[in-house]
């Protein structure tokens, strides 16, 4: 059973008084993830919203020690920090459990910059949580396209909509044969809760990826964070799944969708919401762009179905 | 001091054992010629045992400077090494370690950039981190690259700020000379525990780097700037107390051959500078009165021992193994023309760029070519 909303703890790792904007989607996700957490953790951050919004020095917002690391290191500085960590204890030199090394990135510091460092990081199995808060485009910046832009979606950088499908990196995370790989969004709070738990309990490198519906670069009314979110999994473009070991297996409501029982919502409908994307429907050529945009998701689903039946 | 052991090894090998003398708990590291032998050596060690330490085989220099930062942020004495282009790629985490005041010590087994390739010696690498903030070590010797890391740590150690030790690859990392290893328990009394002022730990949670105001960021890197000149003390106390210790000498912030009657000085650094102590003994026998000076500390540049350590009407022939672009000859000349502006008029300061790429420097060749500096 999925730990419900009401059932978390009252701590907060999150402080008031940040410098997030309202409805922000990667502090909501961080809250959630620090009651799952717990004060025992060191955060690694790389330049991000997430860094401009956790205070100015010598405040902080977060309840952790936490380092802001160059832009690609994520993966290598939460490896220095474990490995420090772990020998420092073997000599003697520091007592009791060991906090949880976790890196707290964006989009551009996971599938970009940081994607050398991370996949490395991973190969060598090293004990730290990776979270990527997906926000799909390079938000901190003033919303650029990002390798986890998805196809048709307006940036800057990307006027007339992106033309490529976007990257997919919780597959290129699975395919590195780390023990855990999850992926997670705001709309589910018990469901990254419960990940969180077991990422925590698990040695080696772990990867959960939570979808991130920024209001300002998907251009959406700032209180519908939660109701964008929700619409992702519902119309299939973004799956609930976990990894132990390689054994997928998925999460309600993404479950349903994947077994059958339930037809995913088609993706006008979670699409028209979005400013990122209306641009198109004003184009001569809407129609093929939005089935092209259908036809990424009903891939994606049929290969996870299918993939999820290779175990190893 | 205890009983030393004499063995024959190379000056990679001897950086090496320096690490496991220093007791170093983690090592991040990446292959590149020539340094790798570092890092095999050390990896070995890691492996069976001799070295209690966490070796991390990460995937460029730049992440290896990565870990190094985040492992000592994270309270642990941290090595690494590189070369050439690998410490090229650590440029930008180069200054993360210095402006987060982490005593990270790495060797830089000096080699020429790209393009075109090379793979031998010259100085334009570490020259091109002037401005990271690190202080920075150069040695002509094997014995000299163990004791200086040893050096290393402990000034990191005292004053927070990250330091390169340079040598030559090849003439000084692939080639084996005696080395003289001071019994760890001496070792120890020089160089005791790590213990960080502050480190990241849950139990007192702060942030490291975070965003600043101008009015917090000007006060860090004016610290940083006085902290690199006041470490010249540091650098100074360490040579003379680890002379102390094991009875070694390489010299303090510089060294020198011959140099107090000295008419013409040549002034050098790193492998080149030994073999000039014989291009001096040349001269000396052809009846010129010439010395050597040597500055083993690049960064702080030793100014005031230079000053007061050249004799009266000088002339000085800076000899580079690197090109300070946009400008006529090397960096080393360029750094000391500077410091001696205004307060040294009596010396003349000749210069010429010699060595790039690994050009052998014999005694001879360096003898004719102060011989015909002299003539200019």
């Amino acid at each position: 059973m999925t730990t419900s909303i009401k059932k978390l703890p009252d701590f907060e790792q999150v402080l008031s008084g940040n410098g997030a904007c309202g409805g922000c989607p990667s502090t909501m996700a961080l809250r959630i993830v620090g009651k799952a957490l717990g004060p025992n953790a060191i955060m690694l951050l790389t330049p991000s919203c997430a860094v401009a919004s956790m205070g100015m020095t010598p405040k902080l917002a977060y309840n952790w020690p936490c380092i802001n690391v160059t832009f690609a290191t994520a993966g290598s500085s939460a490896s220095g920090i474990t490995h420090a960590l772990e020998i420092m204890k073997e000599k003697g030199r520091l007592q009791g459990e060991l906090p949880t090394v976790f890196s707290w990135v964006g989009d551009g510091g996971t599938y970009d910059i940081g994607f050398q460092a991370l996949s490395a990081a991973a190969e060598r199995n090293d004990n730290m949580i990776h979270f990527c808060y997906n926000n799909e485009a390079y938000s901190n910046t003033g919303v650029q396209r990002s390798g986890a832009t998805p196809r048709g979606s307006f940036t800057t950088t990307t006027p007339t909509g992106k033309r490529q499908p976007k990257k997919n990196m919780t597959r290129l995370m699975l395919e590195h044969n780390i023990p855990y790989v999850a992926t997670a969004t705001v709309a589910y709070p018990g469901d990254l809760y419960d990940k969180v738990i077991k990422a925590k309990s698990i040695p080696g490198m772990k990867y959960i990826e939570i979808l991130a519906p920024c209001y300002l670069g998907w251009q959406f009314d700032m209180p519908e964070t939660v109701k964008m979110s929700r619409m992702a999994v519902r119309s299939g473009a973004w799956l609930l799944w976990e990894a132990e070991n390689g054994r997928i297996s998925f999460n309600s409501p993404s479950s349903l969708i994947i077994s059958g029982k339930r037809e995913a919502e088609p993706v006008n409908e979670y699409v028209m919401r979005q400013g990122r994307f209306t641009r198109l429907f004003k184009s001569a050529a809407a129609e093929s762009r939005i089935a092209e945009m259908q036809a990424d998701i009903d891939c994606e689903i049929a290969f996870m179905r299918e993939r999820a039946k290779i175990t190893t | 001091m205890k009983t030393a052991q004499v063995i024959m090894d190379t000056g990679a090998h001897a950086a090496a054992l320096a690490v496991k003398s220093a007791r170093v708990d983690v090592v991040p590291g990446y292959p590149i010629t020539p340094q790798t032998s570092i890092m095999e050596a050390v990896a070995a060690m890691v492996e069976n045992g001799e070295l209690h330490a966490r070796f991390i085989p990460v995937e460029g220099e730049h992440s290896a400077m990565a870990a190094a930062v985040a492992a000592s942020a994270a309270g642990a004495r941290v090595f690494t090494a590189t070369s050439a282009n690998g410490l090229l790629y650590m440029h930008e985490v180069l200054h993360m370690a210095s402006g987060g005041r982490l005593p990270v010590v790495m060797c830089n087994v000096n080699r020429g950039i790209f393009a075109p390739w090379t793979l031998w010696a010259d100085h334009q690498d570490s020259f091109a981190q002037r401005d990271t903030g690190w202080i920075q070590y150069h040695c002509s010797s094997n014995q000299e690259v163990y004791n200086t890391i040893l050096q290393a740590f402990r000034v990191a150690e005292q004053i927070n700020i990250p330091v390169m030790v340079n040598f030559d690859g090849f003439a000084i990392s692939h080639c084996l000379m005696p080395l003289t290893l001071p019994a760890q328990e001496d070792i120890d009394r020089f160089l005791p525990p790590y213990e960080p002022g502050w480190r990241l730990d849950p139990a007192h949670p702060s942030s490291f780097s975070n965003v600043t105001n101008a009015a917090e960021y000007a006060p860090f890197r004016e610290m940083l700037s006085g902290d690199i000149l006041a470490s010249i003390s540091l650098v100074k106390q360490a040579a003379q107390e680890y002379k102390e210790i094991t009875g070694m000498w390489d010299g303090d912030t510089i060294d020198t051959y011959l140099l107090e009657d000295a008419e013409v000085v040549a002034f050098a650094v790193n492998s080149m500078a030994a073999e000039l102590r014989l291009s001096i003994d040349i001269l000396r026998e052809q009846g010129i009165k010439a010395g050597l000076l040597r500055p083993r500390l690049y960064l702080p540049f030793p100014t005031e021992d230079i000053i007061n350590a050249i004799p009266q009407n000088a002339q000085i022939m800076v000899l580079d193994r690197n090109y300070n672009f946009g400008h006529p000859g090397g960096i080393l000349a360029s750094e000391l023309k500077s410091v001696l502006f205004g307060r040294r008029n009596d010396l003349t300061v000749k210069n010429r760029v010699v060595g790039i790429g690994g050009i052998d420097l014999t005694r001879r060749f360096m003898a004719e070519e102060i011989l015909s500096m002299m003539e200019e």
